[in-house]
């Protein structure tokens, strides 16, 4: 069991980071050949920070939107953030002060994290709206991520797990050392689940997440009388002119 | 007015968000492009017998080649934020309609194709085969949608359906099933300079009309100058300025404005258009031919600058594209921004007082104004951000006396398109345009029965025609809509006028009866 799952999470970190980077790549290396932010937009380079930090922090253009799936969706990225960041307590010793600062709030985390779940999955079967343009991926996603945070909470509220055997393991996993693993029931299903999450993130709409930094409508100064922008390939298409 | 086919929408004293009505707009698509207009974009004549795969491959170069595109295949998360923002859901309730599911019409193909879980497990991820159905409904939906980005607005990571109904309607001439409308028109501004297809000396005469109407009704000699050598200012705005109602009294406005500031100023018959319809049909290389002439005609009038008569979507162009497109335009005067936009230019002269504007010339409305989304969401005017709101309002209460806005849910970012931009203003869409429209009679509605508004003004060229079809529709009368320089027009004191401004209101409504 030890091994079959640092296999796992070996490949599964693979996956993770490798299909990430490949996919950013190819976002990188695509050009934007048009200026088509959506204005009114920032005219400087730090106004575009600006706004890209308050999408990604508080869902600005959702906010805008739809307040329902503001709250639940910002419960859930921001429990989910409180979540992660609690983990790496697992991964690092001694443990980070600030992380440990944060071990009450993540606590209860995951309670919002899996409200906001249960908000978004309810609206997705309730309005009609929602449902039209649901796959059935996208149920699954959502069911998947509470599958995590459900297994995860049990085991901080109910059955705990054997956190120090896990906690050497995860650490020996780290400097290729495979330790002992914990088996029981809730953990493995825990633990699986995750390496799922981690394998499909590459491949699923799961790529939001990098792909907010490079969406153009949002990225982009408003300059364009000022400075001209274009790109290599409409260069090209010039001098063949 | 001839009695509509099909149902005007009902207008609700409040927005509501309707329950879907699956293939209500099925049955609507526009006319496909003829073999001559399509060879004459460079594009095969009918659909080519190997479509299926031409068409996955270009789908392939696009998300090479632009990134919007590409990011936002991946990237939606179908969380439904835009499926109650785009005016033709509103008003057809065609669930196809939501910004999302036009957007998926050509996402499952992409997933299909181009996605390693499409290629696996296709039904799970909502993946489809490129079939004909599939094609028809491409054909059928991304021709329902005006590109006004109303949706890139409200998405979370700002996804354009505009961008994507672009990339559509490049891949369907590719393969040869191209619109009637804009490929005609294209064709036409190519070879003639204008949308119109007027020759040079029907603009003359147009022209010289005007210049005698003017001066009838002011006895002041204001000139409509045309292709100029030497002029310092080269205007490009939408060939509909030149006849039809109310662009016209814009086209007069901008002529009264240059000519009390003294400027020197011109039009070309070669660059007669200010519309780009290369960009509704998404291909740079159409729109980048059109706005070459442009910089041909600045090069060949030796003008110092550029700027741009009452268009949304050509304002986007020439804000955002035109530098990209045509430029660097570094054998203009740098003094200027290039281009501007006419609105910028008289909400100049007004500030430092060039121009003088007496208000009550047009006390026989009230007033509203219609913020053009081209102009609202893909560009913008002045140096601060949301100046494209400002100063056309600014404009437009210094030369009448009241003016409200619509509902805020319905200016300015989040404005409803008139319905019929984006290469859609044509007949064989004329449901899909009443429709679509909606959301705005709603607001507009609301404004004229709370606020007693009679007249909306536009800066689009679109709008105006748009306007003025679909009107009577939603028992608005057609010269309801005016051009905000038809304002100023109204209002704007020239120096040595023989009749005073009430006059002129006089042979305005003469005119409008007519
Ligand atoms: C830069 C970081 C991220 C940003 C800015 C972001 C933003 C958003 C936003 C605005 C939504 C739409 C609202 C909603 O449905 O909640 C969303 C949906 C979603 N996000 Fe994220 N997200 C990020 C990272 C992540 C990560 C790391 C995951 C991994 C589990 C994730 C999983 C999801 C899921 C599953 C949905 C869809 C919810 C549904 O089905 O309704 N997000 N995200
Ligand atoms: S708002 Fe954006 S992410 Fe959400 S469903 Fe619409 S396009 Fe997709
Ligand atoms: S761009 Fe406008 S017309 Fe097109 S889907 Fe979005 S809101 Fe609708
Ligand atoms: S015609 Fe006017 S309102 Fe309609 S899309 Fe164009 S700019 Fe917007």
């Amino acid at each position: 069991m030890s091994i079959l799952f640092a296999i796992l999470f070996y490949a599964a970190t693979a996956i993770l980071v490798f299909g990430v980077a490949y996919k950013v790549r190819k976002y990188i290396k695509t050009p934007a050949p048009l200026k088509i932010p959506t204005t009114p937009a920032p005219t400087t380079r730090s106004g575009v920070a600006f706004r890209m930090l308050k999408e990604i922090t508080i869902f600005e253009s959702l906010f805008k939107s739809n307040k329902w799936i503001w709250l639940f969706g910002w419960l859930f990225h921001f429990g989910l953030l409180l979540v992660l960041l609690r983990h790496l307590r697992y991964f690092t010793d001694p443990v980070w002060w600030w992380v440990a600062l944060l071990q009450p709030f993540g606590k209860y985390a995951s309670i919002a994290m899996l409200f906001g779940l249960c908000g978004l999955l309810l609206r997705r079967i309730v309005v009609d709206r929602v449902r039209y343009i649901s796959a059935p991926s996208d149920y699954l996603m959502l069911l998947l991520i509470i599958g995590i945070g459900t297994t995860g909470a049990l085991m901080t509220f109910v059955t705990h797990t054997d956190i120090v055997t896990l906690k050497s393991y995860l650490l020996g996993l780290m400097v290729f050392d495979i330790r002992t693993m914990p088996t029981d029931i809730i953990l493995v299903i825990h633990l699986s689940l995750v390496i799922l999450l981690m394998v499909i993130f590459p491949i699923s709409k799961l790529l939001h997440a990098p792909g907010v930094f490079f969406s153009p409508t949002r990225n982009q100064v408003d300059n364009p009388r000022e400075k001209r922008h274009i790109s290599a390939w409409a260069i090209k298409l010039e001098s063949s002119k | 007015m001839a009695a509509a086919k099909f149902d005007v929408p009902e207008l609700k004293d409040y927005p509501i968000i309707p329950k879907l009505k699956k293939d209500a707009m099925a049955h609507s698509a526009p006319y496909v492009a003829k073999e001559e207009f399509q060879t004459k974009l460079g594009y095969p004549g009918e659909l080519i017998d190997n479509w299926k795969e031409v068409a996955i491959e270009k789908m392939g170069e696009l998300t090479d080649k632009y990134r919007s595109l590409s990011v936002y295949l991946d990237s939606c998360v179908k969380c439904g934020a835009c499926t109650d923002k785009c005016h033709y859901y509103l008003g057809t309730t065609d669930p196809k309609n939501m910004p999302v599911a036009r957007q998926d019409l050509f996402r499952k193909v992409y997933r299909r194709y181009y996605t390693l879980a499409g290629k696996i497990v296709p039904k799970l991820v909502g993946a489809e085969d490129l079939t004909e159905e599939v094609l028809d409904d491409w054909y059928t939906y991304f021709h329902q949608c005006s590109q006004c980005r109303r949706c890139s607005v409200y998405c979370p990571y700002g996804i354009d359906t505009a961008e994507i109904s672009m990339a559509a309607r490049e891949i369907m001439d590719t393969v040869g099933k191209g619109q009637k409308y804009c490929n005609e028109i294209i064709g036409k501004a190519q070879v003639l300079g204008n949308n119109l297809g007027l020759p040079e000396p029907a603009l003359i005469d147009t022209l010289e009309g005007l210049e005698e109407d003017i001066e009838d009704e002011t006895g002041v000699q204001v000139k409509l100058p045309l292709d100029v050598k030497g002029a310092d200012v080269l205007l490009i705005t939408p060939s509909a300025d030149f006849f039809a109602e109310p662009h016209i009294d814009g086209l007069i406005g901008y002529a009264k404005v240059f000519h009390e500031a003294d400027v020197s100023w011109t039009m070309s018959s070669y660059a007669s258009e200010a519309a780009n319809f290369g960009m509704f049909i998404g291909s740079y290389e159409n729109m980048q031919k059109l706005a070459l002439r442009i910089r041909q005609a600045a090069l060949d009038l030796g003008v110092k600058r550029i700027v741009f008569g009452e268009c949304g979507h050509a304002w986007r162009v020439a804000y955002s594209f035109l530098n990209t497109l045509a430029g660097p335009f570094d054998f203009l005067d740098s003094n200027y921004p290039v281009p501007q936009h006419i609105c910028e230019v008289t909400h100049g002269f007004i500030q430092d007082g060039t121009i003088k504007l007496d208000k009550s010339g047009n006390d026989h409305m009230t007033l509203t104004y219609h913020d053009s989304c081209n102009v609202a969401r893909a560009s913008r005017m002045g140096d601060t951000p949301g100046g494209q709101f400002t100063i056309p309002r600014d404009i437009i209460k210094a030369s009448c006396n009241d003016y409200y806005d619509m509902p805020e849910h319905s200016i300015k970012e989040g404005t409803y398109c008139c319905g019929g931009g984006g290469g859609l203003l044509t007949d064989d869409l004329i449901e899909l345009r009443v429709k679509g429209a909606m959301p705005r009679m709603q607001a507009l509605k609301q404004v004229t029965e709370q606020n007693g508004v009679t007249h909306m003004a536009a800066i689009c060229a679109i709008c105006k025609s748009q306007f003025s079809k679909i009107f009577p529709y939603y028992d608005f009368q057609m010269d309801q809509i005016v051009s905000v320089h038809q304002l100023v027009s109204n209002a704007i004191v020239l120096t040595g006028q023989t009749d005073g401004g009430s006059d002129e209101e006089d042979t305005k409504d003469a005119e409008q009866a007519a």
